[in-house]
């Protein structure tokens, strides 16, 4: 079991890397999510490689904490994390949504090592975690329970039955993280079907709610430390982000929802962090261990 | 047609004893009910291990992925509901959470059938082996009585994975006793004959068994089996069935596309194939009333099974002549 506490510095240059994985693997794949992947990766490289208490060698170790993202679709990001993190081999990315691989396109616990359910069909993931929550409690076990949703999936009501229970059972073991990337597969959510206000939804549901920009590492970890000192309720963070972040031709743009990048697109992109389509494909193939950026 | 003199009782009052004597044994069986505590007798449980009892409200979807999240950090959740919610409402949450991944999740389907009575259609879950069945690694029970039901609910204790209970809601006559032996997967053999084979579920075994007495009276010799584990269906009772009656009615209080009778036809189909008839719901869908009126107008009675062998009998003579 392991807490890994990297700095901010190594945590950067691994979002950097979890990015090149996100678009070499889409690109591979021709088929995913790379919008609402990319909006996710500083947060969730701050969970992964800060936060949580893990053991990849045992994925069901019982002192573990419990991460989950509600989010199924957002794979490429969920995939990369748990590989970089040492739960299986870097190169099954280059098997992602493929016959022969374990890379499911959407989250299947009972193929792929560190997924705690399966997910895909958005709205459950929370009420999972308030389950995983209440159990803990009740055991008096001192794990955090982490769900990451999406913005859109607020539209989803069994949501609403979970935030409801989550402040009912007091579960302050219990943070929920929402990518507010504010687009959906439609447009925007405030045109598709308006979620705010969002902060009050969720304050007046009890929970304790904050806000951070989600790809400012130190801040992150800033709020990360806020939630744990909140008592008696549930905490959501609000993480204001960009559908497409790091990508100059995806920010902010709804139709990169759910399309990958073709190869050129992710040789243009990867230009960016100084690599190549290739170079990182042999990274990846190499199934080298898990390194801070090149 | 008279009844054997049979004792009646609650099979919903069974699963919440049987929940008794599972969080006796393991401190890790907990209890998740929708609003619905005294109705589904899991007040037994409450009383018992107050802390364990979760009450859950009225969020059907909320409930099945708390159970499953209970699941993934060491619990042994049962969840109840009325099944009309506690599967109709929730398939998604069945289908993606509790059965792709699976979590080891356990769950009592009350109120099941058309005999829930006067809350009329709405409550009258008549579906619910058919959503059930079409997932892959559920196991799906719908015992006969009181005993079985019981014994269903520790059985799903054994079981590593999701498990369905099916249960009415009202008093039905005791075919078991205590002391009978409950095999999943394996179907009862509750009366021999060998000029067709009624295959039932629930308190439909109670009817065919009537109908046995009924049959033997003119001369027929009817075999009954409780096919009390629905899945993984017993195909080889249902081949030797086929082989050495020759024919075959089913009966359940379910709706007749995609229930028992469905799961028997498509079984048997591959073996020897026979003539066939179905005691089920024709396609419709419940009313008010009392249960006994209900189960007389919707034709789920012995004097129904009687009928459709009388029918079974003339069809096998007619293929014989062919």
């Amino acid at each position: 079991m392991a807490v890994l506490k990297w700095s901010i510095d190594k945590l950067e240059a691994k979002a950097q890397d979890i990015r090149c994985d996100i678009l070499t693997l889409l690109a591979t794949s021709g088929s995913g999510h790379s919008g609402g992947s990319l909006s996710c990766t500083d947060f969730g490289t701050a969970l992964y490689f800060h936060e949580l208490n893990l053991n990849p060698e045992n994925p069901s170790d019982p002192t573990r904490d419990i991460c989950h993202f509600s989010i199924g679709h957002v794979t490429p990001v969920i995939y990369s994390l748990l590989a970089e993190r040492g739960y299986f081999p870097l190169k099954d990315l280059l098997q992602f949504r493929t016959f022969a691989g374990h890379l499911q396109g959407h989250p299947s616990a009972h193929d792929t090592p560190g997924l705690e359910v399966s997910a895909g069909s958005l709205g459950q993931g929370l009420s999972f975690t308030v389950g995983v929550a209440l159990a803990s409690k009740m055991d008096n076990h001192s794990r955090r329970v982490w769900c990451i949703m999406g913005d859109g999936e607020q539209q989803e009501g069994q949501v609403w039955e979970a935030a409801m229970s989550a402040s009912h059972f007091r579960l302050d073991n219990l943070t929920a993280i929402i990518d507010l990337n504010r687009k959906q597969i439609d447009g925007d959510t405030a045109d598709v079907m308006n979620i705010e206000p969002l902060a009050d939804k969720y304050s007046s549901f009890g929970w304790e709610v904050f806000e951070v920009n989600g790809h400012d590492i130190p801040a992150i970890l800033e709020t990360f430390a806020q939630v744990k000192r909140i008592a008696w309720k549930p905490s959501v963070i609000l993480a204001h982000t960009r559908m497409g972040k790091g990508v100059s031709f995806m920010e902010n743009d709804h139709r990169w929802h759910g399309r990958p990048p073709t190869v050129e697109e992710a040789e243009e992109a990867l230009q960016k962090y100084g690599t190549t389509y290739e170079e990182w494909k042999q990274r990846l193939q190499r199934g080298s261990e898990p390194i801070v950026a090149l | 047609m008279h009844n054997r003199d049979f004792q009646w009782s609650l099979p919903r009052e069974a699963w919440g004893r049987a929940l008794v004597e599972l969080g006796e044994k393991d401190e890790n069986v907990v209890v998740l009910v929708g609003d619905n505590t005294i109705s589904l007798h899991v007040h037994l449980f409450e009383e018992q291990f107050p802390d364990r009892l979760i009450e859950m409200g009225i969020a059907e979807q909320n409930m099945v992925n708390v159970a499953a999240g209970m699941s993934r950090a060491g619990k042994i959740p049962y969840y109840v509901t009325y099944s009309a919610f506690g599967v109709g409402r929730v398939f998604d949450q069945l289908r993606v959470t509790v059965g792709y991944t699976p979590c080891n999740v356990k769950i009592g389907g009350g109120h099941s059938g058309i005999s829930v009575g006067p809350d009329g259609a709405t409550h009258q879950m008549m579906e619910d082996l058919a959503l059930m069945c079409s997932l892959p690694n559920f196991t799906v029970f719908a015992p006969a009585d009181y005993h079985q039901t019981r014994l269903a609910t520790l059985a799903a204790y054994d079981i590593d994975g999701p498990v369905y209970i099916r249960f009415g809601r009202e008093k039905v006559p005791e075919v078991t006793s205590a002391d009978d032996p409950f095999e999943p997967g394996k179907a009862q053999v509750m009366a021999d004959g060998t000029d067709a084979t009624c295959i039932a579920i629930g308190h439909m075994v109670a009817e065919a068994l009537i109908a046995h007495d009924e049959l033997k009276k003119e001369g027929i010799g009817l075999r009954v089996l409780n096919m009390h584990t629905v899945k993984p269906i017993d195909a080889e009772a249902i081949y030797k069935a086929a082989e050495e009656t020759g024919a075959i009615v089913t009966a359940e209080e379910h709706q007749v596309y995609g229930g028992l009778g469905s799961l028997v036809a498509q079984v048997m189909a591959t073996g020897t194939p026979v003539p066939m008839e179905y005691v089920a719901v024709m396609d419709r869908y419940g009313q008010s009333g009392k249960p006994e009126e209900l189960l007389d107008a919707f034709g789920l009675r012995a004097k129904n099974i009687c009928e459709k062998v009388h029918r079974l009998l003339q069809r096998k003579q007619s293929i014989r002549v062919i």
